[in-house]
């Protein structure tokens, strides 16, 4: 559905290389989750995939349809939804939507099946102006908009940024019922945790991709074993653990402190640590051995 | 079509909820046509006035008294020596002194000849020149007059005095405000059309909007067109608001064909409108759009041939008064409002003003990319 091969884009005249040769394809009906901080590039790909900017290198398709030389398909049949919120603060919630509808020459009674479970919610607050909406009603809103017209792909930049956690579980919620009518959602994020509800996703750093696999594959991948510790005068606990040869890398992890043995493989590693805390005058001393999350992956590829 | 439409109910929808832009656009022009051309006057009066006289004689009274009589004047004092007058000069009392020399009277009856002194301030040039022009002419009649009084008219030996009898065409009594306020209607129009256009699109980059606009299908010139339509009759009613002022304030009524004016003013919309738009279409932020814009209209104004005439500025300034569109709505509007010309006058600034046009429009949906 959309495949992008070696593309490349840079700003400043070369400068700044926002995208490096970064090809991926998604699959029909797919949520495709693109994850990286932010300036990774994640927003460049979306705007070259929406035709807004052009490449410095390489091709991609959106729909079969090239994305430079096809831009009139493309604009009829994506949906977007910019990292910022861009609807006509001015117009109320009903004309927003009618006029995104009408610019695609369709009307919203042809597509409101599409966006009736999110209208719903809005539907009580159709009379408001957008601009005086909150974060997560404003991404609903622009959501509909952006559905109005029955895209074949979805792209949405940074959908959840700067929404509280309901909002964002709700949207991720309204992304598995688009998918499941058959729309392709390209989806991006800073936040790990949203990770998992992707069917695939990218981990992009620095304008490059870093991997691409299905959450659970990802996870998979992870090489070797990996502890969460908590004890007492947790921001020690790395310094002791890093004078320790072999050196083991750690990082605060919420209220744990996760542990990467880095190679060292051991059956009694849970002992290990534990004494060797304890040697180290801290108490109340808990490890244990834990699956890895989508931010430790991320963590151990950004520092191989 | 039915996108224009859309676009069209779209855009009004947001000017109409913008009501401080609303009443700022029709409220400021019928203010500033009301308040503007009562105070923007060419004719320099309240000239402050110091006079030394050391004549003391009738004829010196009487000089002194036509002076003032005139109403340019305003006498500021007497002294006793011209050093005091330049004092008053300096301490910005007085713009003009003027000395009579001891034994005026007798000179120029006895010696038929006399001199006078004048003193201009001249840090306001204008009212220094006008002043100066003023008073030397009143001097020269004063002069006149008395030399008829002295000499007697013999049937042979007649003075011969040319006297000349002024027809003011188009503005009989010299109205200055016949002069004024068509230009400044000219100028508030310009000004109204070409800000707000110029804000649009770049509020719309600013924002983020556009970048929603970007990936739908909209065509570039419809989206063009969505803007300028608005726009286009917003001025049209800015326009005939400022008409309706110019009626009901000051009876100026267009003599010349009305249509004919409609007409122009269409076109020449289209012009401002479209240069609003080129410059929207190169700036990213209105804050940029803003500075650019006065710019350009500062050049506008002063070079549109509304406070000094066109034909005489120099050769170059010519070449820029020729590609300002102002100059020609300023000619046009007083061609029309008062000379009473109709269509066949004003076709080769029409010509023109279509040609500003069509470029600008052109080269604004050219320079307006959805891709970059």
């Amino acid at each position: 559905m959309v495949t992008v091969n070696n593309i490349t884009k840079t700003y400043n005249k070369g400068a700044v290389k926002a995208v490096d040769d970064v090809s991926f394809s998604v699959e029909k009906g797919e949520l495709f989750g693109v994850i990286g901080p932010d300036g990774a590039g994640k927003s460049s790909i979306f705007r070259i995939l929406t035709t807004l900017l052009l490449p410095d290198g390489g091709t991609a398709t959106v729909d079969g349809h090239d994305v430079v030389k096809d831009y009139r398909y493309i604009r009829n049949h994506v949906g977007y939804m910019p990292g910022r919120f861009s609807l006509y603060q001015d117009l109320t919630i009903e004309e927003n939507i009618q006029f995104f509808a009408t610019v695609f020459n369709t009307t919203v009674a042809e597509n409101h099946h599409l966006i009736e479970d999110i209208y719903i919610q809005l539907e009580p607050f159709k009379k408001r102006r957008a601009g005086k909406l909150s974060g997560g009603m404003k991404q609903k809103l622009a959501l509909c908009c952006a559905l109005i017209h029955k895209p074949t792909v979805l792209f949405l930049d940074e959908p959840t940024t700067g929404v509280d956690p309901v909002s964002r579980k709700e949207f991720w919620e309204m992304l598995k019922r688009l998918k499941q009518q058959g729309i392709t959602v390209l989806v991006s994020t800073p936040y790990m945790d949203e990770a998992t509800r992707c069917d695939r996703i990218a981990l992009m750093q620095h304008g490059k991709i870093l991997s691409i696999d299905s959450p659970q594959g990802i996870i998979r991948a992870y090489p070797g074993p990996l502890y969460a510790i908590k004890a007492t005068d947790k921001p020690r606990i790395t310094q002791a653990l890093a004078t320790h040869a072999p050196s083991f890398s750690s990082y605060i992890f919420g209220e744990y402190i996760h542990v990467d043995p880095q190679g060292v493989s051991s059956k009694y590693l849970t002992e290990e640590l534990t004494t060797l805390l304890a040697k180290e005058g801290f108490r109340e001393i808990e490890v244990m051995p834990i699956t890895p999350t989508i931010e430790d992956c991320f963590i151990k590829m950004l520092t191989k | 079509m039915r996108t224009i439409k859309f676009l069209l109910q779209k855009e009004f929808r947001q000017i109409f909820r913008n009501r401080a832009i609303l009443i700022l656009i029709m409220v400021m022009p019928v203010m500033q046509l009301i308040i503007l051309p009562l105070a923007a006057d060419y004719e320099v009066k309240n000239i402050n006035l110091s006079v030394v006289d050391h004549d003391h004689s009738p004829y010196s009274q009487q000089l002194i008294s036509k002076i003032t009589a005139s109403g340019y004047f305003r006498l500021q004092g007497y002294h006793t020596s011209i050093e005091e007058a330049y004092r008053s000069i300096e301490q910005d009392k007085a713009d003009l002194a003027l000395e009579i020399p001891y034994g005026f009277e007798r000179n120029l009856i006895r010696e038929g000849e006399q001199q006078l002194f004048i003193a201009v301030n001249a840090i306001n040039g204008t009212k220094a020149g006008l002043g100066g022009a003023y008073l030397a002419d009143i001097i020269r009649d004063y002069n006149q007059h008395i030399r008829t009084e002295l000499t007697i008219p013999t049937r042979f030996q007649s003075l011969p005095i040319i006297e000349i009898v002024p027809n003011n065409r188009f503005n009989p009594l010299l109205n200055y405000q016949f002069f004024m306020v068509p230009g400044i209607l000219a100028i508030l129009l310009t000004m109204v059309g070409g800000f707000l256009s110029a804000l649009n699109i770049v509020k719309e980059k600013e924002i983020g909007t556009i970048e929603q606009i970007n990936v739908t299908p909209i065509k570039k010139h419809h989206f063009i067109l969505g803007k300028l339509i608005p726009f286009w009759i917003l001025g049209n009613v800015v326009f005939t608001l400022g008409l309706l002022v110019s009626w009901l304030v000051y009876g100026i009524f267009p003599q010349g064909n009305l249509l004919a004016m409609y007409g122009f003013i269409w076109v020449y919309l289209l012009a401002v409108l479209g240069f609003g738009l080129l410059i929207s279409t190169y700036t990213d932020t209105q804050q940029q759009a803003m500075f650019i814009m006065f710019f350009f209209m500062m050049i506008f104004i002063l070079m549109g041939g509304l406070f000094t005439p066109i034909n005489s500025m120099p050769g170059w300034a010519k070449v820029i008064a020729n590609l300002n569109p102002v100059s020609y709505l300023v000619e046009v509007m007083r061609m029309i409002i008062l000379k009473g010309s109709g269509w066949r006058a004003v076709l080769p600034h029409l010509g023109a003003i279509l040609g500003f046009a069509l470029v600008l429009n052109s080269w604004a949906i050219w320079n307006y990319r959805k891709t970059n």
